[in-house]
């Protein structure tokens, strides 16, 4: 069981606020869907898989790609050719 | 180089699209002149595109998706942008920030979703073809709810590149059309390498349909009628595998027990993918601006808070505890494990059978708000979500009604053969013909 308190720490670790009026049914929402994923506990951790997996590689080419100002179409506050973002501090 | 252009001028009354272009160029091309709808999660050069979601509202791609080039370069005309659940996470398309779509078979129902507005679309005779996108069902679904034509190809055959991404490992863009005939025709555009797309597989699709299935082995899994099956659905379906009994294939009942812990599984992984996939929208680089007079944390959970829905949080919170620490063994361990038992037991069976019949969704379209419990929702895509944890083809083809409500049926195949779904289905739509 989760609690409200527990749904605010995973909004805030996921960086979405939660208004104090929607956190006791998102808590109960939440329980539900969690009690139903305990299906899971059910099924095995197989650690030996036959299957081989690799990575498909390519060459480190240069090639043309978006231009500076059209990566920027899109932004409302811009500084020299940069994105502008909130201070962190 | 100026091309000719067309007329659109839809009376779009189920309100599948949320933006629609009046004068649209078009050229020539194996789809010259033929009007296609997009869904709002594919990127367009210069028409606005928002995943039906306020995050992303002014939104304007500065390049196309591929698939849009190639439908381009092919002369068929981009008529709009067609609704959608937000950021694809819904079954309804009731879950778009910009109102629902509703269903041409009966308005007071759900086309389903989330590619909703694309099945609408075709349904309601606006276009004849249109792009969808499918992580769970999201264009099987829809069209088995509108009575359409859908595919959900194997995994890597048509490029991502330009999808808005919600979860990367299982979704794949696809053909919806009114026809089996015109989804291959679409598919066949569509289809093929991409560099851009590193799951890109280097496999063109050029096929014709072809409706002999003499001899084919169809497997009908017993968990595909279970629990939650309307028995008015599964009577209809069953009539549909009649027809391909009767068209020469082999019916042979087979079970697939990974299907117990599937759609678990699938919600585990899609919203993990989610909480990572969406943390993107944060108000620097498009949609409406983050303030930046607070400080980054605060900003970003205030634009966050009021440009998503509440599904698309509740999912991205899911995501985000099912990833965190001490949960992660619980959660996204098992649920990678049970994602490989869905792989072994496709694997074991298309050892004996060349393909799978079955419902699409357990029941007919719904009524407006009947699935507002979360829950009750993701059930609803139990038939639908193995073929995505698999990467495996499937489509849905319209098999009949229930209180004149169509029902569809799914072809599942092996990987790599789409084209053979894409035959079982047009032998299907050939042998109901009268």
């Amino acid at each position: 069981m989760i609690t409200e308190k527990d749904t605010e720490h995973i909004a805030q670790l996921a960086d979405i606020a939660i208004y104090r009026e929607e956190l006791a049914a998102f808590t109960s929402r939440f329980n539900e869907i969690l009690e139903y994923f305990d299906i899971l506990d059910t099924v095995e951790v197989m650690e030996d898989r036959n299957e081989k997996e690799c990575n498909v590689l390519r060459d480190d080419e240069i090639v043309p790609s978006l231009p500076q100002e059209r990566a920027l179409a899109n932004v409302k506050e811009q500084e020299e050719g940069f994105f502008k973002a909130p201070r962190v501090m | 180089m100026p091309g000719r252009s067309i007329e659109f001028h839809p009376d779009d009354r189920f309100f599948a699209f949320l933006r629609i272009i009046h004068n649209p160029q078009c050229g020539e091309g194996k789809l010259a002149g033929i009007p296609v709808a997009i869904k709002d999660n594919i990127s367009t050069e210069g028409i606005e595109t928002t995943c039906a979601s306020r995050i992303l509202a002014g939104y304007v791609p500065p390049y196309d998706a591929t698939v849009v080039e190639r439908i381009r370069r092919e002369g068929a005309a981009i008529v709009g942008k067609t609704n959608m659940d937000e950021f694809g996470m819904g079954t309804t398309t009731e879950n778009s920030a910009f109102g629902p779509t509703r269903n041409p078979a009966d308005p007071s129902r759900v086309p389903g979703g989330s590619s909703g507005g694309s099945a609408a679309a075709i349904a309601g005779g606006l276009v004849p073809m249109a792009l969808g996108t499918d992580t769970g069902g999201s264009i099987r679904c829809p069209a088995a709810f509108c009575g359409i034509v859908g595919l959900k190809p194997t995994y890597g055959r048509v490029s991502r590149y330009g999808l808005i991404a919600y979860a990367n490992s299982l979704e794949q863009i696809g053909p919806m059309a009114g026809t089996v005939t015109d989804v291959n025709r679409l598919m066949g555009v569509i289809a093929g390498y991409d560099p851009r797309d590193s799951t890109s597989l280097d496999m063109p699709f050029r096929h014709e349909p072809d409706p002999d299935i003499r001899g084919v082995k169809i497997g009908v899994p017993e968990e595909f009628f279970g629990e939650g099956v309307d028995p008015r659905v599964a009577s209809v379906v069953w009539d549909g595998i009649s027809v391909l009994e009767k068209k020469g294939a082999e019916i042979i009942t087979c079970r697939m027990p990974s299907m117990a812990c599937a759609l678990a599984a699938y919600y585990v992984t899609c919203t993990s993918e989610a909480s990572s996939n969406l943390a993107r929208f944060d108000g620097v680089r498009y949609g409406p601006a983050a303030d930046s007079k607070k400080t980054w944390h605060e900003s970003f959970q205030e634009r966050r808070r009021e440009g998503f829905g509440e599904e698309v949080r509740r999912r991205i919170m899911l995501g985000t505890f099912a990833l965190s620490s001490g949960y992660y063994g619980k959660y996204y361990a098992k649920a990678q494990a049970a994602r490989n038992n869905v792989r072994a037991d496709f694997a074991r069976l298309f050892r004996e059978v060349d393909a799978l019949a079955g419902p699409t969704m357990p029941t007919v379209a719904f009524r407006f708000g009947e699935k507002s419990d979360p829950l009750s929702m993701y059930l609803s895509d139990i038939l639908t979500v193995p073929a995505n944890l698999a990467g495996v083809p499937a489509i849905s083809v319209p098999c009949g009604k229930v209180e004149n409500l169509p029902v569809g049926l799914q072809i599942t195949g092996c990987w790599m053969e789409d084209e053979r779904v894409i035959d079982i289905a047009y032998a299907f739509e050939q042998g109901r013909s009268p």
